[in-house]
């Protein structure tokens, strides 16, 4: 293990890859090997970005990057019990559960699992040997980092994650859990980079769960692809309840090919830094994207959206609803690009963001964006940035309803939307709940955790000013 | 029941109500009529207690405590209803869970325990019957894509659940077709005991063939400047506003 220095992480990071390239790319071929120099190059090139860069002018990641934090080439041991350590419970919600401990596949050992309909789900790094003409053909084809420093740095030095393979005309019945948890001893910096691959006609239902269970500053690079092949269904949720110390950079590359359908949902409940990057490309005709999102964020929390549909051929639609509240001094950006190629004819592409600000300090940087060069496509968006509606609260206080109640009401219904659209009832139910003990103030980030450990576990609350409303 | 003793109300500056007196007594059907703009619902607002006005002077006394002092929910605890000219939308909060919360934290403030959910759902479904609104209206969130029909009938549901002392309803027959406005009416007559009272707000004389008033004002340019029998609502209807222009002018 070894410090990287604040003032020069830059250069830190750059003698760590030097020193410990050896182990890093162990197990590359030639391709991911040429792949990972590449990246590093990129890297080294871009850095971190900064809010000169355009789609970083709201979101300051200097404020996390001031700080030193360690970085390891070792793999967690495999006799560390993830059931120890967290328990995601959602009753009566019947999963595959894999867990990702500080970026490293834990299975007691056992890194990959052919089940008996040929589903695959295992460490990437053992795929890289097992599966070799799997992960070439698709491992960093979709995750394009040539302008995108955190995509390059991650693609240079990520060692592990997850590998999922749905084999052509499989449909998996019960949905697959990926749990990501940071429980490190210090602050560190982890580079986790998954894969899910759904071959023809299958599907697939994935539950993407990144969670805290220290109180360290962590700084997590997530980098997934995801490749949907013809006819196949992608259902995936993202559920992020961090620590306020953390970061998380959260970037999804979806690969969308003909009559193939992706549902991805995420809800953001708590964490310092968050940052979601979801790049769909809609790459076959009469494939259909939903991309949705929720975040509840107060105190100093950051959420950064990012959200980029390709429409690349015809007959294509996509679908992007954003919500969110922000409360106290929390501050959030969505970015949504949607680009129609100049052959995507019969386009229909919809966008949407809302907003409810409680607090005079919580602000919101929303900004819808429409690059079009077909004629026949049908695309609108918008965005709005609000309170809670003064008549609304009128209303249900003149039935009786105390103020706080209405209020909860309301911000309840706002989010409801985003919530009511999981299709999976025992799951809607669960996160249904996180969302009101969020509103509530009822939901602390070691709610789940039966790992006693010596972390404060913290309240999570929206502390309104009443008389604002 | 309630007393209104010269009642000043001001919107950005602008003095909408200039020395409202009103008595109401318990089993009492009031009329309030006059033209748009004389401070109709300005009254039922403040009533209510939507605090977007500046009360200049005077008192409102419910059963003898000052309504002013208390917040909005409390009034509707101790037994007002505003029946909305405009009922708000409000998308994704179901009209159950709604109308559930609303009557137990009522019931809270008096002290009563929650209402079990069979007993309410009893209810629900009696009041429903009783007023000859269809399921699907319950099934929805708080108005969310009502008809204007469907608005007010839901406006005089949510009374019949929740059983006020005082019922303010402002305008409710505005926007009703006849047989809308039939049921509205028969609701509010199936409601009506000698223990509870209503004010009923509006600009034409339609309504008040099918709920009787005790008392008839006329409000015009922030004052009550007739009270009467059902009488004086047909020789306004027959008359007009202009009638009681003229009055004043000499």
């Amino acid at each position: 293990m070894e410090e990287i220095a604040m003032l020069n992480i830059k250069d830190a990071i750059t003698e760590h890859y030097h020193l410990n390239l050896d182990s890093i790319g162990k197990v590359d071929n030639p391709r991911i090997a040429g792949l990972r120099k590449e990246a590093f190059e990129t890297f080294r090139l871009l850095g971190f970005p900064d809010t000169k860069v355009e789609k970083w002018r709201n979101s300051d990641l200097s404020r996390v990057l001031d700080r030193s934090y360690t970085f390891r080439v070792e793999p967690e041991p495999q006799n560390t019990n993830a059931r120890d350590l967290f328990r995601c419970e959602v009753p009566g919600f019947d999963t595959t559960s894999v867990t990702v401990l500080n970026g490293w596949y834990l299975n007691g050992g056992k890194l990959l699992t052919t089940y008996d309909n040929g589903l695959v789900i295992g460490s990437l790094r053992a795929a890289f040997t097992a599966f070799p003409d799997l992960v070439e053909k698709h491992y960093g084809r979709y995750a394009d980092f040539k302008s995108n420093g955190l995509a390059a740095l991650n693609t240079a030095l990520a060692m592990d994650g997850v590998f999922i393979y749905v084999p052509d005309n499989v449909v998996v019945e019960k949905p697959v859990q990926m749990v990501s948890l940071i429980n490190m001893k210090e602050d560190s910096m982890i580079q986790l980079r998954n894969l899910v691959i759904l071959g023809k006609n299958s599907k697939l239902t994935l539950v993407q769960c990144d969670d805290s269970i220290d109180d360290h500053r962590s700084f997590i690079n997530t980098v997934s692809e995801f490749y949907i092949g013809e006819n196949s269904h992608l259902d995936h949720y993202k559920l992020q309840n961090k620590n306020d110390h953390s970061t998380l950079i959260n970037g999804s590359w979806f690969m969308i090919e003909r009559n193939a359908n992706l549902s991805s949902n995420g809800i953001s409940l708590n964490g310092g830094f968050i940052r979601n990057e979801s790049y769909a490309r809609l790459n076959g005709s009469g494939s259909h994207a939903d991309l949705l999102g929720l975040y509840l964020m107060d105190r100093n929390q950051h959420i950064d959206n990012q959200v980029f549909v390709d429409h690349a051929v015809p007959d294509c639609t996509s679908n992007e609803s954003f919500k969110g509240i922000l409360d106290d001094h929390a501050s959030g950006v969505f970015n949504g690009h949607i680009l129609v190629r100049k052959d995507a004819q019969r386009t229909n592409a919809y966008q949407n963001n809302k907003n409810i600000l409680i607090s005079d300090k919580a602000v919101i940087d929303t900004k819808p964006f429409l690059e079009i060069y077909a004629d026949d496509v049908k695309c609108s968006h918008g965005a709005t940035v609000g309170q809670l509606d003064a008549e609304a609260m009128f209303y249900l206080r003149s039935r009786g309803i105390s103020f706080e109640n209405s209020r909860m009401l309301l911000m309840y219904a706002f989010a409801a939307d985003i919530v009511n659209k999981i299709s999976i009832d025992e799951l809607r139910n669960r996160i249904d709940d996180l969302v009101k003990k969020r509103l509530r103030g009822e939901l602390s980030i070691c709610d789940q955790c039966v790992l006693h450990c010596n972390a404060q576990e913290q309240r999570v609350a929206f502390n309104i000013d009443m008389s604002r409303i | 029941m309630l007393t209104i003793k010269n009642l000043r109300v001001a919107i950005n500056n602008k003095e909408i109500l200039r020395g409202i007196n009103l008595e109401v007594k318990p089993g009492e059907v009031h009329a309030i009529m006059g033209p748009n703009g004389t401070g109709k619902s300005t009254l039922a607002s403040v009533i209510a207690g939507r605090d977007i006005y500046d009360i200049l002077g005077g008192e409102v006394l419910f059963n003898g405590k000052n309504l002013l002092d208390l917040p909005v929910e409390e009034r509707a605890a101790e037994g007002i209803f505003l029946g909305f000219q405009y009922p708000v939308e409000i998308p994704g909060v179901s009209m159950t869970n709604f109308m559930r919360t609303a009557l137990n934290e009522q019931r809270k403030y008096r002290g009563l325990d929650p209402m079990p959910a069979n007993e309410f759902l009893a209810k629900m479904e009696e009041k429903k019957k009783m007023l000859e609104i269809q399921a699907k209206l319950t099934n929805r969130s708080v108005n969310e894509g009502f008809s204007g029909g469907e608005k007010k009938k839901n406006e005089i549901f949510q009374m019949a659940m929740l059983e006020p002392k005082l019922a303010i309803l402002d305008e409710t027959d505005s926007g009703l077709d006849i047989d809308a406005l039939k049921i509205v009416a028969n609701g509010v007559n199936m409601l009506r005991r000698p223990d509870n009272a209503f004010v009923v707000i509006t600009h034409y004389q339609r309504l008040l063939d099918y709920i009787v008033p005790d008392i008839v004002h006329v409000l015009f340019d922030g004052k009550i400047v007739r009270s009467g029998t059902k009488e004086l609502a047909l020789e306004l209807e027959e008359k007009g506003y202009e009638w009681i222009k003229a009055g004043l002018a000499q």
